[in-house]
Parts: C-alpha cells; structure tokens; sequence
C-alpha cells in the first residue's frame, strides 16, 4: 500500500510572488496530505530514520499516530524528544539525516519526516494550550549562556529534569540565529516566539540584554550559586576576506545583513528605526545556506539582481539542495568558479564595483572537494552596489577569552567532550557552533541534548 | 494675537506629548517584566544635550573606564551604542550623556525621570589600559567630555598627573567643567568663538601644553575631525595618543561587523577590540566615511517624525 503512495510535496508560495514579501515560502501540508504522507511509511522494526536524528525524535511512533489521526499524542511523542520542533521542521537538512536513513527512500522517495514534524507542531500550536507541569525540583540551578539553538534544547531537558535554570542572552531577544540570522520568510519570528515560550513555560528563566564575559563571567555564575553553566555561545565573529576595498561602506558581513533585516526589522524602515541598503545589484560571497538567505534576503529588499559568487562549482556548494533551488526559483543568478579579489569605490567611499577572478578546479583537497585554482588573466570588473560576505564566521571571543578555565582549539573554540560537553572546566559544558564551528541548528541542538544529559548525572554526583 | 498664537501652541503641543508619552509608558511597562532600567535623573545638561541617571545594578557594578553600552528604547527601536560617562556602584547607576543627533535620541531626550529604558546592554569593549605613565593629557571634544571623565579620574586615582582639555563650538554645548575640574591637576577651556576659555581649538592648547611640558600619553575622545587633528599634533613627537571611537554598532559583542575600522594595517571591530585604538594608527577618513553611510536614510527618518503607525515608539 505504502509503496504506491508518492512523496507528498510541499506546497509553497509562487516564486515570482514570493520573491517579493517576506512572507513564509514553505506553506506546510494540509491535515489529509499529513495523513496520506504518514501512511506511507513502513513502521520498520528497526528505525533506521531515528540514527539520523541527532535530538533522538522517537520518528515512527509519531508517525504512526500521524497516520491514525492523533495529532495530539504525536505531538506529545515529538515534544518528548525535541524542545522545537517547529523550528525542526522548517530548518533541519533532513535529507541529510533522518530522511537519509529511510529504508523506502532506497527504490523510493523517503517519507517526509521534516514536513510531517512540522505540520504536527504547527497544528499543537493552534490547539488550546495545554498546562505543563513542572516535575518535582531538584533544587539545582543551571546557567545557560546563550539563547540559540543548543542553549533552548539544553535548557528545555534540563527544566523536564526539574533543574532550575536561567538563561543569559546578550541581544534584547532570546531565539540566537533562529532569530537574528534564519529569515522570515524560511522561518518565521512567530514559530520561533511560539517555541520560547513553551520553554519558559516549562520553567526556564530568561535574562535578556545579558553579556557573559562582560556583565558576568562564566567564574562569577559558579560562585553566585549555579551548579553547573552550559555554554552555546555560538559562531558569532563573521570572516572577511582580507582583500583591498573590504571597508567600503556597502560591503556587509551576512550577519549584519541578515540581523539588520531579520532582527532589527530593517525592511519596515522607517517604521523600525534601522536602515538597511540593498540597491539594484548585490552580490553574496559563498555558497552555503546563510549565503543563500542574504540573497534571497536581498530580492525582498528590492534589489533586481542577486548574485551568488562562489569559488567552486556547482556540486561543491555547500548549501542545501532545497535552499539552492529556492533561491533559483527566486531569480538568484549563479556566478560560479568565480571569486572578487578587489572591491572599488567612490569618493564617499561607498562601493561601485568589484574585481572578480575566475577559477578552475584542480586536484580534491584536505576536504575532498576539489582544489579551485585561479586563472591568471580572467580578471574581470562588475558594477555592484552592495557585496554581502558569506564565508563563514568563527567562534564570538567573549566566554573563551574570559573563563581562564577553559580549553580552546587554535581556532578559538571551546574544547568539549562531544558526547557529553564536558569542558576542560569543572562544572562547565558547551555545545553548538562554539565548540565545532559554525554548523547547523540540528547538530547544536543535539550538541544541548547531549550536554543536558551529562549535567543531569553531573548533578546528581 | 501673538499672546493666543503662543498659548495654543503651548497646549496643542503638551496634549501631544502627553498622548505620545502615554502610549509610550503603556508599550514599555509591558514590555519590560524582568529588567527595569529606571531613570532616576534627567538633566538637559547644554544645548540638545541630555543626561541619563540610569538604574542599572549589575552595569555599574562592573563598568570600568573606556566601556559603552547598547540602549534601545522601543520595540523596533534601533540599538546604539553610547559611552558610560560615570557610575555609582553604590546606588547602582550608570550615566549617559547624548547629544540629539538622530531620530532615537531626540526621543530619547523625551524620556523623563521615573520612565525606563527597554534595553540597556553593558559594560561593552574593552575598559582603559590604566597605569601611572607620568603625565597625562586628556581630551574631550563636545559630547566626548562625557566619556572623557570617567578616564581623566582613573588616570588620576592611578596617580598620574593629569591636565585636562575640553573644548566646543560654544559655551551652550560645553558642560561638567566643574567635575572634569575635580579630576585634573589643571584644566584648559576652548571654545571656537572664545564665549568661554580660550579662543580656538582643543590642538591649540595642546600645542601649547607640548612645548611647555613632557607629556607621556594623550587620550582625545570627540568628533572624528577633532580625533584626527590631536593624533596630528602629537604624531611628529610620537606621544602615545589613544582615541575612542564611535562608529555604527548592531550588537556591539563582535557578531556583526558593522563598526569594522581601519586600525594600521588590520580591520578591527570597534565593539570588541576597542574602543579605544592607537590615534596614530587609525585611518580617520574611513571611520568618517563609515560613519555618513546611512545619511540619507537618517534624514528620511528625521522627515518621518509624524508617524502614520509601527512599533517605533514615536506615536
């Protein structure tokens, strides 16, 4: 039966439409087609889906209550793994992970895991809200430093556990990338609201406009009475590329871009009071999800041409295959094997062109892509008006350079036990992209799972 | 007729102000549940100069010399970075200082004492690299004589012999003569027309002071033109000169590289690897460049002061 049944897609705005308004792309399955979607998978004895799911979602049960109707007991069963599912849904590459595993997915189109996670969030959002119950406390308290996605997950398992536990956040919002750096439009700010407050519900304590490391250090929480501090601060310190015209007023980090835009609310300028400009022609450098949002961004601001400018080609991209074809719908042109070496401006110092070079691949290297060579000669100038650097970004100094406790790589994250989170510190774990780099929502919230299980039996010592 | 023009004005003016600040008030007392940051003390303090005493325990009980901090004071408000002009870690008050430049801060000169501010983040950047270097000199140009105290008095409490300079266009924008007086072993005035001190610049009486004196380190905090001409003055002599710099801030914890300056040969963040950088160093003319990025934008903002709906705060 199941086999017959094909992948449900998802139904999305219009491309020409959507490219135009901030409103959400994804537009979530319908209760029949999550049934029908559900139907199609294969209840495995052994669930392969659920090795691919780095917050241990108990996939095929949910699915099955999917299946029978009973929307209510799967999201009960979602909730019990995964603090935010909605944002799960909406954001995971699960074509890399759980859908990766599905066993249907070897002759067929693997079930829609993500969709279906996310229509049944969505559908408990708008149900009566349910009372949560705090378990019996256990009297210790946690600090989390951080509001992102490892920091949520690890303070959510933490309060089911009845830990005490407060949250430090440096912006005047809780929510980290889901809220400054995801746009909109992939994930909206009222998903990710939604989702903080279950967690509060559950307990947790939020302290806004907090910087540890500066308001107080990781050392001064232990000695004011927390048991134990999680760290997740994040890769917040983006990279440039150290090339000449760099400091040209229209060249942004894709952290300022996107902060300025999601965040600040810089598209309803000047009824948000911070500006943002993306005049007719914008160039995104890099390739991966975030570069893919700036320029998807870009469009919606009202530039007529974005660029994607990437070294590599095509397959090396290391963005998500969905977010690439999105981003084509859109409009988003592809310069491909192809770099800026230089960026030109005016006497105001505002930027007006830049240089590009093209590439080549060569040989693969240390990371088994192929190495891109340039072509001396292929220089070549284009007309620009903004350049957003996507490139990546390191781990934000604060917590690392001010806890003397702890250990760090030459890169200046956080040295963690990556089963437990355990640093170098006594009492101290971290997670997410201060410990790894800059990776996905998923892995930093399986990185807060992981660390809200070791500082429940660290507590209990 | 004139009379009438006048009292009329007066109350069309108040009754606006007062439904304005009454949607205000509403907005930001339900808004902020857990952090209060109360004004406890609002001065007009010069010519579209404003002073803030801000409850803020924590912030004062950690502020050093040379921080800032990041205030917000509407949903959809922008943030900015501000410098801490003085603490009192005993009542737990912090000090801000501004100058209505811009949409947000004409607003903020609105706020009165008792009304709060949404978002006050600190203490940010690194504080003062403070010793005793022998003598000092330090500077502050109009609203920079703000900033400048807090480090005129550690230098002083660090036992350096401290001669200090402020200057403005005029005496309307000069102020915390008398407090900048209880810091330094001699105080300079100079304005540009000469209504208060000496006539001329803050570069002249430093000119002066150099041939006079062996000066050991300078810190010049105002304007960027006026940053620049001190790092000028004191480059052929190479006396040490520290400048702070305010450039455009998002975050202001390194995240988002808006306020990247030209520091020699390297690009360093404003937020975290200053505020304060080596004058000599500093490559002025794009700090100023950067600075001007969002002109229009600010005049289009300043255009838009009667507000047709949003959450700016300003309606």
């Amino acid at each position: 039966m199941s086999l017959k049944i094909p992948r449900n897609p998802m139904p999305a705005q219009d491309p020409g439409k959507r490219a135009k308004n901030f409103q959400e792309v994804a537009l979530g399955y319908d209760e029949n087609t999550a049934v029908l979607e559900a139907q199609r998978c294969l209840n495995c004895k052994k669930p392969l889906c659920m090795q691919g799911c780095p917050v241990e979602v108990d996939i095929p049960d949910f699915i099955i209550e999917v299946a029978k109707g009973d929307l209510k007991k799967a999201a009960e069963i979602i909730k019990g793994k995964n603090s935010l599912p909605a944002v799960c849904g909406r954001v995971c590459p699960q074509e890399s992970q759980c859908e990766k595993f599905c066993i249907l997915g070897k002759k067929h189109e693997p079930v829609a895991i993500g969709r279906l996670e996310r229509f049944v969030a969505d559908w408990e959002a708008k149900q009566e809200a349910e009372e949560v119950y705090p378990p019996e406390a256990t009297g210790k308290k946690v600090a989390v430093v951080g509001a992102g996605p490892a920091g949520l997950t690890c303070a959510g398992d933490l309060a089911k556990l009845g830990h005490e536990v407060t949250v430090f956040e440096a912006l005047h919002t809780p929510g980290g990338v889901l809220m400054y750096g995801i746009p909109e439009f992939r994930l909206p700010k009222d998903v990710v609201r939604r989702e903080i407050e279950y967690i509060k519900k559950l307990g947790v304590k939020f302290e806004n406009n907090s910087v540890i490391g500066k308001l107080f250090t990781v050392d001064e929480l232990l000695e004011e009475g927390f048991n134990a501090v999680f760290v997740g601060t994040g890769a917040g310190l983006p990279y440039f590329m150290k090339i000449p015209g760099e400091n040209l007023n229209g060249v942004y980090s894709a952290n300022e871009f996107l902060t300025r835009t999601n965040l600040m609310c810089a598209y309803d300028f000047p009824n948000s009071c911070t500006p943002i400009k993306a005049g007719q022609k914008v160039a995104v450098i890099g390739a991966g999800n975030v570069a893919m949002d700036s320029a998807r961004t870009a469009l919606r601001l009202g530039a007529e041409e974005s660029y994607i400018v990437y070294r590599r080609s095509e397959s090396e991209m290391p963005a998500r295959h969905e977010e690439i074809e999105h981003a084509e719908e859109e409009g988003v042109k592809f310069l491909l094997l192809t770099s800026p070496v230089e960026f030109k401006g005016n006497a105001n110092g505002n930027l007006e062109s830049m240089v590009c070079i093209r590439y080549e691949l060569g040989e693969p290297d240390a990371s088994g892509r192929r190495k891109p060579i340039a072509i001396p000669g292929s220089e070549f100038e284009m007309e620009i008006d903004n350049v957003v650097m996507a490139i990546g970004q390191g781990p934000n100094p604060l917590v690392p350079t001010s806890t003397p406790g702890l250990k760090l790589t030459k890169w200046g994250n956080i040295v963690a036990d990556e089963e437990t989170g355990q640093t170098a510190q006594d009492g101290v774990f971290a997670g997410g992209d201060i410990v790894t780099g800059a990776a996905t929502v998923i892995l930093a919230m399986g990185a807060g799972k992981k660390a809200a299980k070791a500082i429940h039996q660290y507590l209990a010592k | 007729m004139f009379m009438i023009g006048i009292i009329l004005n007066f109350f069309v003016g108040r009754v606006a102000y007062m439904l304005w600040k009454k949607v205000l008030l509403h907005k930001v007392e339900t808004e902020v549940l857990l952090k209060m940051y109360k004004i406890v003390n609002q001065q007009k303090i010069g010519e579209n100069l404003a002073l803030l005493d801000v409850q803020a325990p924590q912030i004062a009980q950690k502020a050093k010399a040379g921080q800032f901090v990041i205030v917000r004071i509407a949903e959809k408000g922008e943030r900015i970075p501000l410098t801490i002009a003085d603490f009192d870690r005993e009542k737990g008050t912090i000090t801000l200082i501004f100058q209505e430049v811009g949409r947000t801060t004409q607003r903020m000169a609105l706020l009165k004492t008792g009304d709060n501010i949404l978002d006050l983040v600190g203490p940010l950047g690194e504080p003062t690299h403070l010793a005793n270097f022998g003598t000092v000199v330090c500077i502050g140009g109009g609203v920079g004589i703000a900033p400048i105290y807090p480090i005129a008095k550690a230098l002083k409490e660090c036992g350096n012999k401290v001669i200090s300079i402020i200057g403005a266009r005029c005496q309307n924008l000069l102020f915390w003569e008398d407090k900048m007086r209880d810091v330094s072993d001699e105080l300079f005035i100079a304005t540009d027309d000469g209504s208060v001190g000496q006539k001329g610049f803050v570069t002249d009486v430093l000119k002066q002071l150099m041939a006079d004196n062996k000066l050991d380190k300078v810190w010049a905090i105002g304007p960027m033109v006026m940053m620049k001409a001190v790092a000028q003055v004191t480059k052929p002599t190479q006396i040490d000169t520290i400048v702070s710099l305010n450039p455009i801030m998002v975050d202001g914890t390194g995240m988002c590289g808006a306020c990247r300056v030209q520091v020699g040969d390297e690009t360093k963040f404003a937020c975290v690897d200053g505020p304060e950088f080596d004058g000599h160093l500093v490559d002025f003319d794009l700090a100023m460049r950067r600075l001007s990025y969002y002109k229009d934008e600010e005049k289009r903002a300043l255009a838009q002061k009667e507000c047709q709906g949003g959450g700016c705060g300003c309606h």
